[in-house]
C-alpha cells in the first residue's frame, strides 16, 4: 500500500502519495451539528503546493473537520474541527500516517502573535509613500528635463501638495522614533533621517515660495519609502521571531493527569497542582512534578535530567522527579515538592543566573548607528554653519545642509541590514530552523568553540541492539518472540534488530509483562525471562544498558544496548573541525559511555558526570579563556548552560525548558543544521559587512560634493537609489542556494 | 501646456485607484501567506468548479 512507502521528513514522499488518495466517501460535517473548535498544527516538512493539497485534503477527508486552511509560509495549518475529547491527536495521527509530521501548538498562545497590526500599518505607509514618490518624480522629470518658470512653479506646487501629507502620513515611525530617542537625550538613526526628511520638506517649501529652482519634494519621498522598507523588513525578522518563540511556547501543553477521590482522572495546568495530589503517569510521558511513587512498577529514563543513558526502576517509595520519563508501566505518584524545592525550579533558578552573568550583546547596526548618527549630524551643522556664515547666504546654506543630510541617507543601516537578516532567517526556516532571536545570527558568525551534550543530541536518545554476535540464533529469536509484544523501548529496539534476520519461529506460550521487571513465558516447559538483573539474579556489572535473558534456572545472557548516534553526527562534527572549530562533549552521563562516544567521533574533549552547575561552570571557564562557545543540548541539565553559552540551539525534540533558554531551534531530528547554520551566519556578517563598506565608499565620493553645493535633486535622487538597489542586491546575493 | 491640467489629475486619480486596491488587498488578508499563494496558484483544484464566497476554507469534498 502506497502510505506504507511513504518516508516522513523533508523528502516529501507524501507529495507523490497525495495525487492518488482514495476520494472520501464520508459524508460530510454538518457544521452546526457539534461544537466546533479551532485547532493549530505546525508542520515542519510541508514545502510546495502538492503538500498544501494533500495535507487540506486528508484533513477535508475527516468528518470531524469542518475546514481546513495550510499557510505555508509559516508551516502551520489551521483546522476548524468538531470539538470532541482527542480530535487532535487523531488528525495529528491521521497526518503521520500520509508522511507529514504534525506537532500540535497552543492556539491560545499563538493568538496573540497571529494579528500583525503592525506589519500591515507599515505595508500601508510604504503604499501610501510609493505612490506620492511616483506621482512626484513623474512631475520632477518634468522640472529636471527644463520647465520654464510658471511651469516648474506649477509642478513644484503639485508635489508640495502630495508630498506634505503623504509624508505626514507616512513617516510617522522616524518621527515617533527620533522624538523618543530626543527625550531620551540619545541619538539614534531616526534623529538624522527624521532631519533630513523635514529639512528638505522645509527648504522645498521656501524655495517654492521664492519661484526656487531647486526642491526635494521627490528626495524626502524617496528617503520615507526606501527607509520604510527597510523598517518592513526588520520588522518581518522580529515577527519570525516571535512567532517562532511562540511556537516553541506552544509547542508542549502544560498540563498532567490527577487522580479523582472517586478513581477517575482529569487533566489539570501544572499551575493547579497541590502538594498531596495523585498523578497518573501513563508509559512514554513525562513525570509532571517531584514527588514519590505510591503504586505500579516501571522503570523511569532520567537521561534529560541527568544525561544517564541507564532507566532505573521504579516502584513503590521510589522517588520521581519532574522531567523524568516513565518508561514500561502505569505510575501513580504522589506529589510532594512545588514552588522552589523542586528540579525544575533549581534549575530554573541556575539559568536566571546564567542569562544575568551573560553580557548582552549589541548587534552591529545599533553599533553602527551610535556613531553614525553624530558624524552625520555633524556634517550637516558644518555644512550649514559654513555656507552660512563664510558664504554669507543662509538660503543657500540650508539648501545644502538638507543636500548633505539627503546625501548621506543611512540606506545601508536601514535598508541593507535588515535585508540580509531577513533573506537568512529566511533560508534558515526553509533548512528548518527557528531562529528566536535575532541578534543570534551575528553572534553565531563569532563562536570558536561547539560544546555538545551528549544523550539527545548527539544521540537520538533512542537505543540499539549491540554486540549481536556474541549471542545465539536460539537466544536472539527467543528475546524476540518475547519482545514482541511489548511497548518497552529495549524490547523494541530487540524486534528492530532482529527484524531482518530471519529468525527460525519459537512457539512460546503464557507470555506475561511484569511492568518495571521485564516479560515471561514458557518454552518446550521451561519458563523464560527477558527483564532487568536482579529479576534474573545476573550480576549487575556493565557499563551499557543491558537486559537479562534466562531460561529455566541457567545464567542469564545479557543483552546490550547503545544510544543510537544521530545518523550525520559523525558528518557533522568532521565539518565543524574541518572548518577550525574546536569541538567539545559535556554530558551528564557516566565516564564509559561518554569516553566510547568521543572515541567515535574522534573528539579529543570531553567531560563526563556534570552536573547542570558544573556546566555552567566548563561554559564560563572557556568564555574567560576568551572563546565564544555555542552550546548545543536538549536535556534539563543543559538548560542553565544553554543560558549562559554565547549561543545556544535545541534539537525539536528537547525538553520545553532548554527549548525556551536557546537561540535556535532545529527541527526534523538531524544534527547537520549546526554547521549549515553557522556557515549562513558567518556569510549574513560577511553581507553586512560588506555592505557597510559600500556605504562608506558611497559616502566617500558623495559627502565632498554634497559639501560643494554641487548636488542637483536630480543627482540626489539617483544617487540615493543607486546605493540602495546597490546594498539591497548584495544583500541578497545570500538567498541563493549554492 | 492645457494639457497639463488634465493629464496631471487623470495620473493622480489612476494612481489613487491603485492605492485604494492595495489597501483592500491589504484589508482582505492577501498578505499573510505569500508563499502558499504563490504555490496554490499551480492547483488545478478550482479550475472546473470555482469555490463558492465563505466556502475556501472548507476543501474536503471537491473532487
Amino acid at each position: 500500500m502506497t502510505d506504507a512507502a511513504v518516508p516522513s521528513g523533508i523528502g516529501c514522499g507524501a507529495c507523490a502519495v497525495a495525487g492518488t488518495l482514495p476520494r472520501p466517501d464520508v459524508p460530510p460535517v454538518a457544521a452546526d451539528a457539534h461544537r466546533l473548535r479551532r485547532i493549530e498544527l505546525s508542520l515542519p516538512s510541508i514545502h510546495c503546493a502538492n503538500c498544501i493539497a494533500g495535507v487540506e485534503r486528508s484533513l477535508g477527508s475527516s468528518a470531524e473537520v469542518a475546514g481546513a486552511r495550510v499557510n505555508l509560509t509559516l508551516k502551520r495549518v489551521s483546522i476548524t474541527a468538531a470539538d470532541t475529547p482527542g480530535v487532535e491527536e487523531r488528525l495529528i495521527a491521521l497526518l503521520g500516517a500520509r508522511g507529514w509530521e504534525a506537532r500540535p501548538l497552543d492556539s491560545a498562545v499563538l493568538e496573540a502573535t497571529r494579528t500583525d497590526a503592525e506589519g500591515r500599518a507599515l505595508l500601508a505607509r510604504i503604499g501610501v509613500a510609493g505612490f506620492a514618490l511616483m506621482n512626484v518624480m513623474l512631475l520632477s522629470i518634468a522640472v529636471w528635463s527644463g520647465a520654464d518658470a510658471s511651469t516648474r512653479d506649477l509642478m513644484h506646487w503639485i508635489s508640495a501638495a502630495i508630498a506634505l501629507p503623504a509624508v505626514a502620513f507616512a513617516a510617522q515611525p522616524f518621527f515617533a522614533n527620533a522624538l523618543r530617542a530626543l527625550r531620551a537625550g540619545r541619538l539614534d538613526m531616526d534623529v538624522p533621517i527624521s532631519t533630513a526628511i523635514l529639512l528638505a520638506l522645509g527648504v522645498s517649501v521656501t524655495e517654492t515660495l521664492q519661484s526656487g529652482e531647486n526642491a526635494f519634494f521627490d528626495a524626502a519621498l524617496m528617503l520615507t519609502f526606501f527607509l520604510l522598507i527597510g523598517r518592513y523588513l526588520a520588522h518581518l525578522t522580529r515577527a519570525a521571531a516571535r512567532s517562532a518563540a511562540a511556537e516553541v511556547a506552544a509547542l508542549e501543553v502544560h498540563s498532567a493527569r490527577r487522580l479523582l477521590a472517586d478513581g477517575t482522572a482529569e487533566t489539570v495546568p501544572l499551575d493547579a497542582l497541590r502538594e498531596g495530589d495523585t498523578l497518573l503517569v501513563a508509559p512514554g510521558q513525562y513525570v509532571p512534578a517531584d514527588g514519590t511513587v505510591i503504586l505500579g512498577h516501571s522503570e523511569l529514563d532520567t537521561s534529560m535530567l541527568t544525561g544517564e543513558t541507564m532507566p532505573a526502576g521504579a516502584g513503590p517509595g521510589t522517588v520521581a522527579r519532574a522531567g523524568m520519563v516513565n518508561i514500561s508501566g502505569p505510575l501513580h505518584i504522589r506529589v510532594e515538592a512545588l514552588g522552589e524545592d523542586t528540579v525544575l525550579r533549581q534549575i530554573a533558578r541556575l539559568v536566571e543566573s546564567a542569562e544575568q552573568s551573560r553580557s548582552r550583546y549589541s548587534n552591529l547596526a545599533s553599533r553602527a548607528s551610535g556613531w553614525y548618527s553624530h558624524v552625520v549630524n555633524v556634517l550637516a551643522v558644518t555644512a550649514l554653519f559654513g555656507w552660512g556664515l563664510i558664504g554669507g547666504d543662509w538660503r543657500v546654506a540650508f539648501n545644502i545642509a538638507a543636500a548633505v543630510l539627503i546625501i548621506t541617507c543611512p540606506c545601508a543601516l536601514g535598508l541593507a541590514v535588515p535585508a540580509v537578516l531577513t533573506t537568512a532567517s529566511g533560508r534558515l526556516f526553509r533548512n528548518g530552523v527557528l531562529l528566536k532571536d535575532g541578534d543570534a545570527l551575528e553572534r553565531l558568525a563569532q563562536i570558536d568553540t561547539v560544546v555538545f551534550d551528549k544523550t539527545g543530541t548527539l544521540t537520538t536518545g533512542t537505543p540499539v541492539l549491540v554486540a549481536m554476535d556474541a549471542l545465539s540464533t536460539e537466544t536472539l529469536a527467543l528475546a524476540a518472540a518475547l519482545a514482541a509484544g511489548s511497548a518497552h523501548p529495549l524490547s523494541r529496539a530487540i524486534c528492530t534488530a532482529t527484524a531482518d534476520l530471519e529468525l527460525p519461529p519459537v512457539g512460546i506460550s503464557g507470555t506475561t509483562e511484569y511492568p518495571g521487571l521485564g516479560t515471561e513465558a514458557w518454552w518446550n516447559g521451561e519458563r523464560v525471562r527477558l527483564g532487568r538483573a536482579a529479576w534474573v539474579d545476573a550480576p549487575q556489572d556493565k557499563t551499557r544498558t543491558t537486559t537479562w535473558l534466562q531460561r529455566g534456572d541457567r545464567p542469564a545472557v545479557p543483552l546490550e544496548f547503545e544510544d543510537q548516534l544521530r545518523p550525520d553526527a559523525p558528518a557533522t562534527i568532521a565539518r565543524l573541525r574541518d572548518n577550525g572549530l574546536s569541538v567539545e562533549i559535556l554530558s551528564g552521563d557516566t565516564a564509559g559511555p561518554v569516553a566510547a562516544m568521543a572515541g567515535r567521533l574522534g573528539i579529543a574533549t570531553w567531560t563526563a558526570a556534570v552536573t547542570p552547575e558544573e556546566k555552567v561552570a566548563k561554559l564560563k571557564d572557556l568564555s574567560a579563556a576568551g572563546h565564544k562557545v555555542l552550546m548545543v543540548g536538549d536535556g534539563l541539565n543543559d538548560t542553565a548552560a544553554l543560558a549562559a553559552a554565547h549561543v545556544s540551539m535545541s534539537p525539536a525534540s528537547a525538553i520545553d525548558a532548554s527549548r525556551t533558554a536557546s537561540d535556535l531551534i532545529i527541527l526534523g531530528g538531524r544534527l547537520r543544521p549546526v554547521v549549515d547554520t553557522w556557515w549562513l551566519a558567518r556569510r549574513a556578517r560577511r553581507r553586512v559587512l560588506e555592505n557597510f563598506a559600500l556605504a562608506f565608499a558611497y559616502n566617500i565620493v558623495t559627502v565632498p560634493v554634497a559639501f560643494a553645493g554641487l548636488v542637483t535633486p536630480l543627482i540626489a535622487a539617483i544617487a540615493m537609489s543607486a546605493s540602495s538597489v546597490l546594498v539591497s542586491l548584495n544583500a541578497m546575493r545570500l538567498g541563493r542556494t549554492e | 501646456m492645457n494639457v497639463l491640467m488634465i493629464l496631471i489629475p487623470v495620473s493622480l486619480i489612476l494612481g489613487g485607484i491603485g492605492l485604494l486596491a492595495f489597501f483592500w488587498s491589504l484589508r482582505a488578508n492577501q498578505y499573510d501567506d505569500p508563499e502558499g499563494d504563490a504555490a496554490r496558484i499551480l492547483s488545478d483544484r478550482y479550475d472546473d468548479h470555482p469555490a463558492e464566497s465563505g466556502d475556501e476554507a472548507k476543501n474536503s469534498s471537491e473532487n
